[in-house]
């Protein structure tokens, strides 16, 4: 726990990022940290299960902001310890895992959360959305945990939902939406808050080819706007076609792309600013190359 | 200096978890019910049972009192029965007869009437009737005062007045003229009374604070002495005493009634009596209330139950809120809120079940309805209670489980 004189720093930070003109996209950090500090470092990682089980060993990695990075390997690799512990939700047993400057061993669960609902988002395989509420009240519940007022809430995730070309689904419960839809307001809830760093967890993996497409395509536009992305998969596919790729197997990195030309938003292919999701056929076949 | 500040400058750094507000809170703990509502009623129904038999047990035993405080405002507590009672050797006692007199003179006093019984005097329909079948009806001459005194009316008829008090007519209390069969008072209602026919002029309401003339024939005293052989001592002498004076009223008047032998008169209060049968009831309301307790406690215990089957089923809802940031407490928070306003749904259907259940009763019995604001109100506050005891250990189980162990496979 923080003194009290936290507070008033906090509350500039939050006013300044959400007063800020990008809304969701921005790339600003959570509260008060080294804003030279890349996204993720991970330095001599180890994850240890009680029983023996070695998930991760000695894992070095940076992303530094802004990136779009793929953590691609087979199940039981690891890759989804990566995720946890790169999410905060857990914690390593050997090593230490910055997440923008903050070493998670050294916080404490109530600043892990904050950390988590301020600069964190998640995105995963099942979605997660709560059934029967309305899309626009799931993508809301994103910001619960941020103090943000009910009625603000709702407002922002309207935009969200717009943001992933689903401003006409807001009333929507998950049953009436297709797997596509229900995975792009999971994104909207993950990105409801400007988060800066996005995590994606097998995100087309329980749709279809085409829907899955436009659920990346969602994702690169947030790349592009300045959100640091990760994407945790299996399928090799997906990951040629993101800019930079990690490659788990066994607990340990085999391969790493490394960052194309240093930090900083990826330059955009085609698509500006505000594009229709709906143009991720062309995008599907950059997948496919 | 510098390290202090540096650090200082780390504990700026630390994100601190926002506080949620108490209507996020509210909406946040709600939302798992709203997902399951027959879930919902099914498990607070035992508290709605619980806490209805409780509210109702108040509010019957509440809206009874409140009949019974009418009803004694209406016949008055001033009433005070003054009858012989036994001598010192175990014989009847008799009161002398310038004790109403005596009485009357008492300045605490504001009228008396007396009654005297007839001895070995029976009531029949007619001649035809065996002699056995008295019906043991008890026949009495009567002051003409006596139902003001007793402030009883009558049902139809007349009253004894000073014309017909000296001829053989007659006034029934309710269950007598009940029990002769007379239902409806014509000229030529007689009854037979030691040997001669009465005519019935009236017949009286149940007289509450004097039941024991309700089976009872009422003649004039003049009649009583002339043709039944009465022997002019009084039997009951009523008297109404200043309302602010009974207690010490209470006190003098059996030296008053028989000077020489106060011990031989008993002084009773049949207000006081009807205050008793009240009193007799709240036992058993205790014994109501006693199951009323029972059943919350099964209803807290279903309440626990689905709590805890509820988070072991939300597992990937609680991984979900801690992953878009929620702390151990507000996951805490949420379930304990969950399980009060589960428990104090059930409490609020029970009060509105036992105001029904209490309306519905005192309707029957032509009582005043009265729902005390203290059975709802402690019935709220109850259910809550119940809930956050019922919610606790599943609400901490919730929190104390571990963020990646819920989202499942990802």
């Amino acid at each position: 726990m923080s003194g009290r004189g936290t507070a008033r720093g906090d509350a500039r930070q939050r006013t300044r990022r959400r007063g800020g003109p990008d809304g969701i996209g921005g790339a600003s950090a959570g509260a008060g940290e080294d804003a030279s500090a890349p996204a993720v470092e991970f330095d001599g990682v180890g994850r240890r299960y009680p029983g023996g089980v070695r998930a991760l060993d000695g894992v070095d990695l940076r992303v530094e902001r802004g990136e779009m990075v793929a953590i691609v390997g087979p199940s039981g690799s690891g890759k989804s310890t990566m995720l946890n512990l790169v999410g905060t939700l857990d914690a390593p047993t050997e090593g230490k895992v910055r997440v923008f400057g903050h070493d998670v061993g050294a916080l404490g669960d109530d600043q892990l959360s904050a950390l988590r609902a301020r600069s964190i988002g998640f995105v995963f395989q099942q979605f997660h959305l709560a059934p029967n509420v309305r899309a626009v009240d799931n993508v809301a519940e994103g910001l619960l945990y941020s103090g943000v007022p009910l009625r603000v809430r709702r407002a922002r995730a309207a935009e969200a939902l717009e943001r992933v070309g689903l401003a006409d689904r807001a009333g929507h419960r998950p049953h009436e939406l297709s797997g596509g839809q229900k995975q792009r307001v999971a994104i909207a809830r993950a990105v409801v808050g400007a988060p800066a760093l996005l995590l994606a967890d097998e995100p087309t993996g329980a749709l279809d080819t085409a829907s899955g497409v436009a659920v990346l395509e969602v994702l690169r536009e947030l790349h592009r706007e300045g959100v640091t992305v990760i994407v945790i998969t299996h399928d090799r596919e997906l990951a040629e076609g993101l800019p930079r790729r990690v490659e788990v197997r066994d607990g340990r990195v085999v391969a790493d792309s490394g960052a194309p030309t240093g930090p900083g938003p990826h330059t955009p292919a085609r698509t500006g600013p505000g594009a229709d999701p709906a143009t991720g056929a062309t995008a599907g076949r950059e997948v496919a190359r | 200096m510098n390290r202090l500040a540096a650090r200082w400058r780390r504990r700026r750094a630390l994100p601190r978890p926002a506080r949620l507000s108490p209507a996020d809170r509210l909406r946040t703990g709600g939302s798992g019910l709203r997902a399951r509502p027959t879930r919902v009623v099914l498990s607070a129904l035992g508290i709605a049972i619980g806490i209805a038999a409780m509210v109702a047990v108040v509010g019957i035993s509440v809206s009874g009192q409140a009949e019974l405080e009418a009803r004694l405002a209406r016949l008055g507590t001033n009433l005070v029965t003054v009858s012989p009672g036994s001598t010192l050797f175990g014989g009847d006692a008799t009161l002398p007869e310038e004790a109403p007199g005596r009485i009357g003179r008492m300045p605490e006093v504001e009228h008396t009437s007396q009654v005297e019984f007839v001895d070995g005097v029976n009531v029949y329909r007619s001649d035809l009737v065996p002699e056995g079948e008295s019906g043991g009806i008890g026949v009495y001459g009567a002051d003409l005062g006596l139902l003001e005194t007793i402030r009883v009316d009558v049902a139809q008829g007349t009253w004894l007045n000073p014309a017909t008090s000296d001829h053989p007519v007659v006034v029934l209390g309710s269950s007598a003229a009940a029990r002769l069969g007379v239902t409806r008072i014509t000229p030529d209602t007689l009854v037979l009374i030691g040997g001669t026919y009465f005519s019935v002029v009236g017949v009286l309401e149940p007289a509450e604070l004097a039941p024991e003339l309700d089976n009872s024939a009422l003649v004039g005293h003049g009649v009583a002495a002339d043709l039944l052989g009465a022997e002019g001592d009084p039997s009951t002498v009523y008297v109404r005493v200043a309302p602010d004076r009974v207690a010490q009223a209470r006190e003098l008047i059996g030296r008053n009634a028989n000077p020489e032998r106060p011990n031989e008169v008993e002084v009773s209060r049949p207000s006081d009596a009807l205050e008793a049968g009240q009193a007799a009831d709240q036992t058993f309301n205790g014994l109501l209330l006693g199951l009323g307790g029972v059943a919350l406690l099964v209803g807290g215990v279903g309440v626990a139950n689905t709590m805890v089957i509820s988070v072991l089923e939300r597992r990937g809802e609680i991984g979900l809120r801690r992953a878009l940031g929620a702390t151990r407490g507000a996951i805490r928070s949420q379930f304990l809120v969950e399980a009060m306003v589960l428990s104090a749904l059930g409490g609020v259907a029970g009060a509105g079940l036992g105001s029904l259940a209490t309306l519905a009763y005192a309707l029957l019995r032509g009582w005043p309805v009265v729902v005390p604001w203290w059975a709802g109100a402690g019935a709220m506050a109850a259910t809550v209670v119940i809930g956050a005891v019922a919610g606790l250990v599943p609400a901490l189980r919730a929190a104390a489980q571990h963020p990646t162990e819920s989202l499942g496979a990802g």
